[in-house]
């Protein structure tokens, strides 16, 4: 049953569209479910993520917020917030800190907001050198006014944790 | 001296690669057949320009030469020699040299090996990969120049990152560029066919070992990149969906696509007008994963800082390439008619499913990787795109491409049946169905890692079964040594590279099973774990060649009885402004590895990770096996002398059918 060549050609544009057509499906719907968005701080009123998603958390840890503790199965945990200026956000992480973690420093945590207000990290990114900020954190920071770009380059890593949050803005 | 030196064979590059692109299409037009010849020495020139433009930046490296930005920013006195040249190529401009020298080395290679090539197809792909040279030239010259000076000169350097300072990825980037740029040389082959407006078997049997050469480093140089994530990272997985890790991908869904429609062409002369756009897809997906990179448009974990200039410049070099090749292929592509004709069930109905499912593949991936930039761009939405979307989107792709995997080298061309092959696959079936069962026995309801096993073993089982088909292991037991030996090599090849996935599969499949914990130990205090007791002895200081490190011993015992003894570090480095990097443990063994790494100290105690990593080793032994498979399949004696193998040392083996299987 070889095709002629008017039946295979109908039978490629099929068989293309049919790929296609999977693909974008599949994309799609994991789209749907998948989408882990950024939030800052002061993101957090307004979007409302839930407790069931997950979402990116980004931000400046808050100078002086670590504490070390343990889970009640005696794992370590780490506690510590992280601030945009006008918010704070209790975050608890059972792991090992990357090595650049560092108080004053900007920081992304992946994980859920549960309903205590506390936001429970199963990741914090790792940077891998000193004067990389991540760009959603530089972004937060620009838009809660620490950070004016007219102005220069965003402050040194080693001075954020003397940009205390500005109360002022409150609200915002 | 040694950096201008090399700065001006660079610019000497770029006018040999101006001549290459333009004397021989020139030459074609005119029919100058001198013109044309002037194509192989000119590559040869400018493979020796970029040779020597690539030794001076080494050189300088080597000796440490301060008054070279390139050296001030990457490099130490203090570093081992063997990172003092990986430096060289570990930063963005030595990494875009060592492109244009790779691209320089494919085109020595296709002018050298290439003297059977019809004198106006040489021609065309000498220029076309010329003309590929010439943008990655003028890019390295105008944005990117290795060779800048500083006065007065630094004192020393400032050292290089210390995640990369590390022998696999020392070699990562040589293995991964010579994947991408591979692909340029079936881009130019596909270019040159276009412009000639022919494509047959003869044309197949040339763009299939650049196929195959490419995806067998490019397989390499992801397997290598990988491995390194899993050590060097210390978080103890494999492959996260990073975007850079995308990046190198899909050139390889494309490429592993365009490897299998090759031999449709070169075999039977169909699906040539889908080969030639999957050789411009390759490029093309190589081309915007070295856009993706090195712009840094991408937030990764890999990301390093830079220059939009540069973005802009690759994206121009993208937009040209892609988009003038594909206009072309729109223009030129319709006036290829198709000869080989074939039913929907036979081998090249299986390889156009295979097509199908991998470039669906490649889209899912390409889809994921890109929309978080879009959706920044013109949404103004931060979102990303995680491993819980692609394991979604990717799982329902791969599963019907596993199971057509093993079937698929077993049909025969033109027109098959289903059910002969079933009966050759049947104990492989078994094999996978078993693994379900014991898997689901012992390990409780885990479908993931119980489905992971079954396609391993089938894929295994399938090639076993492949190989024992064709040398007629249980039919003619006693001719089947000969038969072996007659065997084409690519036969071999082919079923060693699905073999080696099925190999990596076991690994993920274990990977699946994998557990961790986390502690906060005292020095002689022991953690359970796996089955394993992990007894930290001790936390010391310690001291490298240009790092201090606190490492903790730990000793790792199973009943009473060592196992190993295990030294995570934490390493800083004092030259790169005191930075750490977290040096992982890890006992390998062929069932699994035995995995810690050292967290922060709380006064007395450290906190201590432990991983079990089940058969975690055979993920990279399998690509291994994958890449030998490509080079088994590279010394085969049809592509070595690009000739038809002998019909004679088949067909004397009295085995009708078999003749028109593949090879």
């Amino acid at each position: 049953m070889s095709l002629t060549r008017k039946q295979r050609r109908i039978w490629i544009v099929l068989l293309a569209g049919l790929g296609l057509g999977t693909a974008t499906a599949l994309t799609l719907t994991a789209f749907q479910d998948n989408l882990v968005f950024f939030l800052a701080p002061s993101d957090i009123a307004s979007r409302n993520p839930g407790p069931e998603r997950a979402f990116r958390l980004g931000g400046l840890v808050e100078s002086g917020s670590l504490a070390r503790g343990e889970t009640p199965e005696g794992k370590p945990e780490a506690r510590f917030r992280v601030t945009d200026g006008p918010v704070t956000i209790p975050v608890t992480y059972v792991g090992v800190l990357p090595d650049l973690f560092r108080e004053g420093q900007g920081v992304v945590a992946l994980g859920k907001l549960g309903r205590d207000g506390q936001f429970r990290a199963s990741e914090v990114l790792a940077r891998h050198d000193e004067t990389y900020m991540p760009p959603e954190v530089a972004d937060a920071l620009k838009r809660s006014g620490h950070w004016d770009p007219a102005k220069g380059a965003p402050p040194p890593a080693a001075t954020w944790n003397t940009l205390a949050p500005k109360p002022e803005k409150q609200g915002g | 001296m040694i950096a201008e030196f090399g700065h001006f064979a660079l610019a000497l590059a770029f006018a040999l690669a101006l001549a290459q692109t333009v004397l021989p299409l020139w030459g074609v037009a005119r029919g100058d057949a001198r013109l044309m010849g002037a194509a192989a020495p000119l590559a040869l020139g400018q493979l020796l320009a970029c040779a020597a433009a690539f030794g001076a930046l080494l050189t300088a490296f080597a000796v440490n030469d301060t008054s070279v930005i390139n050296v001030v920013q990457n490099s130490h006195s203090a570093k081992p020699m063997l990172y003092k040249f990986a430096g060289a190529w570990g930063n963005h401009e030595g990494s875009m040299l060592l492109w244009v020298l790779i691209l320089a080395l494919c085109g020595g290679a296709v002018a050298g090996f290439g003297r059977d090539l019809p004198g106006v197809l040489r021609a065309r792909v000498l220029a076309v990969l010329g003309l590929v040279a010439l943008g990655f030239l003028a890019f390295v010259l105008a944005t990117s120049n290795p060779f800048g000076r500083v006065w007065p000169p630094a004192p020393d350097g400032q050292g290089l990152n210390p995640v990369l300072q590390d022998p696999g990825l020392a070699f990562h980037p040589p293995l991964l560029y010579l994947g991408y740029v591979g692909y340029a040389v079936t881009f130019a082959f596909a270019v040159a066919a276009l412009l000639e407006g022919r494509v047959d078997a003869a044309w197949g049997r040339w763009v299939r070992p650049w196929a195959l050469a490419a995806w067998s480093f490019l397989t390499l140089g992801i397997a290598l990149g990988s491995w390194w994530a899993y050590y060097e990272l210390g978080w103890g997985g494999y492959w996260f969906w990073d975007p850079v890790e995308n990046a190198s991908l899909l050139p390889w869904l494309a490429g592993s696509a365009l490897l299998h429609s090759a031999i449709v062409v070169e075999k039977r002369e169909a699906l040539k007008i889908w080969t030639l756009l999957l050789a411009l897809l390759a490029f093309g997906f190589s081309l915007l994963g070295t856009f993706l990179v090195r712009s840094g448009v991408l937030n990764s974990v890999h990301a390093f800082a830079s220059d939009p200039s540069r973005g802009t410049f690759i994206l121009a070099l993208l937009g040209i390439y892609v988009a003038g090749s594909l206009a072309l292929f729109a223009w030129r592509a319709p006036a290829m008619a198709p000869t080989g004709l074939f039913a929907p069930l036979s081998r090249e109905g299986a390889l156009v499913l295979n097509n199908l499912l991998l470039c669906a593949m490649a889209a899912v991936v390409l889809a994921g990787t890109l929309w978080p930039m879009f959706a920044d761009l013109l949404l103004d939405q931060k979102i990303s795109v995680g491993p819980p979307f692609f394991n979604t989107a990717i799982l329902p792709l791969v599963a019907p491409l596993l199971l057509a995997m093993a079937a698929g080298p077993l049909l025969p061309w033109k027109r098959a049946r289903l059910w002969p092959v079933l009966q050759r696959l049947w104990w492989a079936a078994l094999l996978a169905a078993g693994a379900v069962a014991v898997m689901l026995a012992f390990a409780g309801w885990r479908t993931g890692p119980a489905l992971g096993f079954a396609a391993a073993l089938w894929l295994i089982g399938g090639a076993l079964a492949d190989l024992t088909d064709r040398i007629a292991l249980f039919r003619r037991p006693a001719a089947a040594w000969s038969r072996a030996r007659g065997l084409p090599r690519a036969a071999w090849g082919a079923a060693l590279a699905h073999g080696g996935l099925g190999l990596s599969l076991l690994g993920m499949a274990g990977m699946g099973l994998a557990t961790d914990t986390l502690a906060a130990l005292r020095p002689g205090a022991t953690l359970n774990h796996a089955g394993y007791q992990w007894r930290l002895e001790r936390l010391e200081d310690v001291a490298g060649p240009n790092w201090t490190a606190r490492r903790a011993t730990v000793t790792v015992l199973r009943d009473g009885a060592v196992v190993t003894v295990l030294t995570p570090e934490r390493r800083s480095f004092p030259v790169a402004a005191g930075m750490t990097t977290t040096e992982a443990a890890i006992h390998t063994s062929l069932t699994g590895d035995l995995y810690a790494v050292l967290g922060e100290e709380q006064g007395d105690r450290a906190v201590l990770r432990v991983h079990h990593n089940i058969l975690a080793p055979w993920i990279w032994l399998g690509a291994l096996v994958m890449a030998l498979g490509g080079a088994l399949s590279l010394t085969d004696r049809r592509i070595r002398v690009a000739a038809p193998a002998p019909r004679s040392v088949l067909s004397a083996a009295g085995h009708g059918p078999d003749v028109s299987r593949p090879t």
